[in-house]
């Protein structure tokens, strides 16, 4: 499904990686690793689309993803280091705002359950900014329970802020996806078990 | 396409109306700045009445460019600008939603204040007339090229003077022409010419804006 070929990126002069190459098919997962700075985040942003690469390509079903854009961008699940979550709205604005975005059309009920899922069915209607920090990153979480038909997810840090209960809950949610032959890209600092078919990894800054 | 461009305002709209302290800040500058003139230049009708359509813009172009740093900085700062820019609406569509709801929390209400502004300069029935009207076709060139604007100095530090330096020039033809309409009833000649001419910048702005907004928002991701 998704391919990229002789992959570079630059941060002002600092070349983070060159000549990456990497090849996920339906049901298998990316993890990238390596030290802060190695450049994980700016890779997810390469294969998101938000920005260009310095150098090689991304193909999305054999075609470049700078091509696709719209057509790409409704397949795909982005969930970034930052949140995307205003702090005016409550939880449940904060979800349609974002289904809007990706031009989903959820029943209420669905969002509701979703925020449950994530445990924010009682603080559905409290505006975020009286969230706290893990709080404010399951409401972004939360559209991964309504996002089974973008068939790649690329997530930044899913786990970082998260408590236990909240992170078995992210990681059953990713088993799901990639059981119903989604592909996940993702970063961790931390282990964590997921099952998938085939796990690839990229280590970055070794 | 007009999906995007509904949920957009939409959204800012209500975003807006959370803040609507923010709103009502820059609405309250506009009446003290305009209010000022008067206080400062002495209460000589004629010299007031020659003065006044042209402060109203001036105040209407400072108030519109304070509005201006908050249309994309926020969603910049919190991260749902990025995920505007990877949205399965189109780009643009989002953009010229922004720029309408800019100016529905901005330039309208302007608009609407400015016949209470032009009675306090003893303006005349007709020349508050035309002054509403080129405030009603000006202040959308005004969130238009703002938007422009705002886009370039995304996350750019010491920002709010960049955009003035970037944003006023720009504004310049819009100002004598708002300004022009109002002054030209006053000398008993007719406001067409000038109301034209700044339609046919609202015409220009509305084709060639939103794509440049969206060019330097590309630029500010990549």
């Amino acid at each position: 499904m998704l391919e990229a070929n002789g992959l570079a990126c630059e941060r002002g002069d600092v070349r983070l990686f060159s000549s990456l190459e990497f090849a996920l098919e339906g049901g298998e997962l990316l993890r990238v690793a390596g030290p802060n700075g190695s450049g994980k985040t700016s890779l997810l942003r390469l294969v998101a689309g938000l920005s260009r690469p310095a150098a090689g390509t991304i193909r999305w079903r054999g075609e470049d993803i700078r091509v696709l854009r719209e057509a790409y961008a409704r397949e795909l699940l982005f969930i970034g280091h930052a949140n995307a979550v205003k702090d005016e709205f409550n939880a449940e604005e904060n979800l349609v705002v974002a289904l809007a975005l990706a031009d989903r059309q959820v029943a209420p009920a669905a969002r509701a359950e979703a925020l449950e899922r994530l445990g924010l069915a009682e603080r559905a209607r409290l505006p975020v900014r009286f969230l706290s920090q893990g709080q404010k990153r399951r409401v972004a979480l939360a559209r991964l329970c309504l996002a089974a038909d973008a068939p790649l997810w690329i997530l930044d840090e899913p786990f970082a802020a998260l408590d236990a209960r909240a992170l078995g809950t992210v990681t059953e949610l990713i088993d799901a996806h990639l059981e119903r032959g989604g592909a996940v890209i993702l970063t961790s600092h931390q282990e964590v078990s997921i099952r998938a078919r085939t796990l690839h990894a990229i280590a970055l800054g070794t | 396409m007009f999906d995007g461009v509904r949920f957009a305002v939409a959204r800012d709209l209500r975003l807006s109306f959370r803040r609507r302290g923010d709103v009502l800040n820059y609405v309250v500058f506009f009446v003290i700045v305009v209010t000022l003139f008067p206080l400062g230049v002495g209460a000589d009708p004629n010299l007031l009445r020659s003065m006044a359509a042209g402060i109203v813009w001036v105040a209407a172009l400072l108030a519109a460019m304070l509005s201006l740093q908050r249309l994309f900085a926020s969603d910049y700062a919190d991260g749902t600008l990025e995920q505007m820019m990877i949205s399965a609406q189109p780009l643009g569509a989002i953009v010229v939603g922004k720029v309408v709801s800019h100016w529905l929390v901005s330039g309208l209400p302007l608009t609407l204040l400015a016949p209470v502004m032009g009675l306090q300069f003893d303006l005349t029935q007709e020349a508050i007339a035309v002054l509403t009207v080129s405030l009603l076709i000006g202040t959308p060139v005004l969130s238009l090229i703002g938007g422009v604007g705002a886009a370039l100095t995304l996350g750019v530090r010491g920002g709010g003077v960049l955009l003035a330096l970037l944003v006023l020039p720009l504004y310049v033809p819009v100002l004598i022409f708002g300004a022009g309409a109002a002054a030209q009833v006053l000398i008993g000649m007719s406001a067409a010419p000038h109301l034209s001419l700044l339609g046919a910048f609202l015409a220009i702005s509305l084709a060639v804006a939103p794509w440049a907004t969206c060019a330097a928002l590309r630029v500010a991701y990549d």
